[in-house]
């Protein structure tokens, strides 16, 4: 064995494909910290989307339909987190952390209700690959970016747009102005709250379509816990991407590279697994207190109070 | 006359002292209450909508839980990791701390206890079981200053880095016992704990151990420490206004590492206790969740050491409860994690019980 065995165009396709749950998710949590809400609950969000997902492919044959679902339960998820965090003003932790313990009890329950199986569902009709005709040929860069699920896409559409949206449009304008600095929001005219219900709604809808790019996406089935901590990650990576979406796509790929590298090393057996396992945790860890000091929130995340 | 006795003016004014703090710290549980009453709620409608019958799952629960002396000693069993955990995520909360990482200083504090208990079996019993007692709540501690370490020195926030450590402690764990740890068999397990390590069984057949007294013990310690201490005023003042207490001359940076530090090695104790008085060995998984379980538990007994003992009760009955459940009516176990993850959601919003009322008024 040699190191072309492990670093290869192979892995590079991989850490795209491996970057995409991470950054979806990451900018859903831009999305909500902009606004001024933490949102611990994206891991939870996402699994629920995995599950939902499969679930909603198993019963139609239709793994679009699945999509579908993912992002209507994450959505809802968000609007949840929204309710209790905006209007009820309740502690956002807590209410994450409740999300994410909700997500793994009922994704578990309903496996077995409708599989019989705690562990993993049935395999289901799954989103398939597509070439982009011109990129595909491209030497290399087409191995690396040219034939993917089309989520990956979708993925790399909203990257752009998200950025675009913060820095370049009113809306965007306003969104971040409602997290900065609410009170002023609020004299300028513009509705607190109805941002700040925009911008976790979304951020559940980001998280919903990361979830299911992991079941549908890269597997056809819906495993226990499967998002592992990705919802953390990406909680990570939109710090260390500045809680810019462009920045937070690097960080994606940075942490993309670290699962395909453990996946490899795991095809290889080298090392056992749990070593090999443990390495994007404590890449993450070790990121988080790289960069961490260099960067500051966008809020105080504190709840507005009109006065 | 006896009308005019003054005693009897005194003792009820007395009784109408009593009568008010008592009635204070009722209003005070009835966001918890209703918190609970919820998630049980809501849990019966998932079980309607999936096609059982909540009287029946809600009766055999309490029936596994509470029914017999043998499941009001498995109750008890299961609900002394969760008064650790729980006491683990209280302490650092205290200080402005989202420890969330409990799980796996719980599995940290457990493995060491194991491989010290397993160790040194020529020691007298009294001593062994101290010193694996302490080996394993060392453990805990010291992975607890990890996250201290990276939050002070780096600023690393908690929620992320304490989960990310629980990972790597469950990988590590389940990693020792599968290669260097192991003990001869298909199992990922250590050998078994030398008998000069194991805890004292109080209830027999149950497993309740030695651990649930030291639990209380410690539920009476935390409380003493956070009221009656020095240490225990820093790090609730750096809690509530770390800028202000800095003013006051209280080194924020300090107490966060203790509160840290004493939070891991809560989790780690707790993680001995499972070791060193139930399963006597160390068994790849055999935490079902307990560093969550404490993190609800610490809401629902309102963040208060004596409410924690109550609540992770409930909890503790879930557990025990729900295993008769699956068996007696097929319900997946995890409806348990549904309802704690409710009583979670509900208890998050304190004012939640306000809003209704007023909404209320105003709708009438």
């Amino acid at each position: 064995m040699n190191i072309i065995d492990i670093i290869n165009i192979g892995l590079f396709a991989s850490t795209i494909r491996m970057a995409t749950p991470i950054a979806l998710a990451a900018i859903g949590g831009i999305f909500s910290e902009r606004v001024g809400i933490v949102n611990i609950g994206l891991e939870g969000m996402m699994l629920m989307g995995a599950f939902s997902g499969v679930a909603v492919s198993f019963y139609t044959r239709n793994p679009w339909l699945g999509v579908l679902a993912s992002i209507v339960i994450g959505g809802l998820l968000g609007l949840v987190h929204a309710i209790l965090t905006i209007t009820f003003k309740g502690d956002q932790i807590v209410s994450g952390t409740g999300i994410n313990i909700f997500a793994l009890g009922f994704t578990a329950y309903m496996s077995q209700i409708i599989w019989g199986s705690r562990g993993a569902s049935d395999i289901v009709p799954s989103l398939t690959v597509i070439d982009i005709p011109l990129l595909k040929d491209i030497p290399i860069i087409g191995d690396i970016l040219g034939s993917h699920t089309p989520l990956v896409y979708v993925m790399m559409l909203l990257v752009v747009f998200s950025q675009i949206l913060f820095f370049k449009t009113p809306l965007g304008l306003r969104l971040r102005a409602v997290g900065e600095h609410p009170a002023a929001a609020d004299t300028a005219g513009i509705s607190v709250t109805k941002m700040k219900y925009i911008g976790v709604i979304i951020s559940g809808i980001l998280a919903g379509l990361a979830g299911v790019f992991l079941s549908l996406g890269q597997l056809s089935l819906f495993t226990w816990g499967m998002t592992g901590g990705r919802g953390f990650i990406a909680l990570a990576a939109m710090i260390f991407g500045g809680w810019m979406p462009l920045g937070a796509l690097g960080a994606s790929l940075l942490f993309g590279f670290a699962d395909a590298l453990q996946m490899r090393l795991q095809s290889l057996s080298i090392l056992p697994s749990q070593i090999i396992l443990m390495l994007p945790y404590i890449i993450t860890v070790i990121i988080l207190a790289g960069v961490v000091r260099k960067t500051k929130p966008p809020s105080d995340y504190k709840p507005y109070d009109k006065g | 006359m006896i009308d005019d006795n003054p005693d009897n003016t005194k003792s009820n004014k007395i009784d109408l002292e009593i009568m008010r703090k008592l009635s204070h710290r009722l209003i005070t549980i009835i966001p918890q209450l209703l918190a609970i009453m919820a998630a049980f709620l809501v849990g019966a409608v998932v079980l309607v909508l999936t096609g059982y019958s909540p009287i029946d799952v809600y009766t055999t629960m309490l029936q596994g839980a509470f029914g017999d002396i043998y499941g009001i000693g498995q109750t008890l069993t299961q609900a002394t990791p969760i008064i650790f955990t729980a006491l683990s995520f209280l302490f650092s909360y205290k200080c402005g701390l989202f420890n969330i990482g409990a799980e796996g200083q719980l599995l940290i504090g457990g493995f060491v206890s194991a491989v010290v208990g397993s160790s040194f079996g020529w020691l007298p019993a009294p001593i062994h079981i101290l010193i694996s007692l302490s080996s394993g709540a060392l453990a805990g501690g010291a992975w607890g200053y990890i996250p201290a370490l990276l939050k002070t020195k780096f600023g690393a926030h908690e929620v992320i880095t304490t989960m990310m450590l629980s990972y790597i402690a469950t990988y590590l764990t389940s990693y020792l016992v599968t290669y260097p740890f192991k003990a001869p068999g298909w199992v990922p397990q250590t050998v078994p704990i030398a008998e000069s390590s194991q805890l004292p069984r109080l209830l027999q057949p149950t497993q309740l151990s030695a651990s649930f007294l030291i639990a209380i013990v410690l539920a009476g310690l935390v409380y003493y420490i956070l009221q009656k201490t020095t240490l225990g005023y820093n790090i609730k003042a750096s809690g509530l206004n770390p800028l202000a207490a800095e003013n006051g001359g209280i080194d924020v940076k300090k107490s966060m590492v203790l509160a840290f530090i004493i939070s891991g090695a809560l989790a780690g104790l707790g993680g001995a206790g499972e070791i060193l008085g139930v399963h006597y060995r160390f068994i790849q998984g055999f935490s079902p969740g307990y560093g969550f379980d404490g993190l609800a538990v610490a809401l629902v007994g309102g963040l208060n050491p004596l409410g924690v003992l109550l609540a992770a009760i409930l909890f503790g009955a879930l557990r025990s409860g729900g295993m008769l459940m699956t068996r007696a009516t097929q319900v997946p176990l995890d409806i348990v994690v549904i309802i704690q993850s409710l009583v979670i959601l509900f208890v998050a919003v304190p004012n939640l019980v306000r809003y209704l009322i007023r909404w209320r008024r105003e709708k009438a």
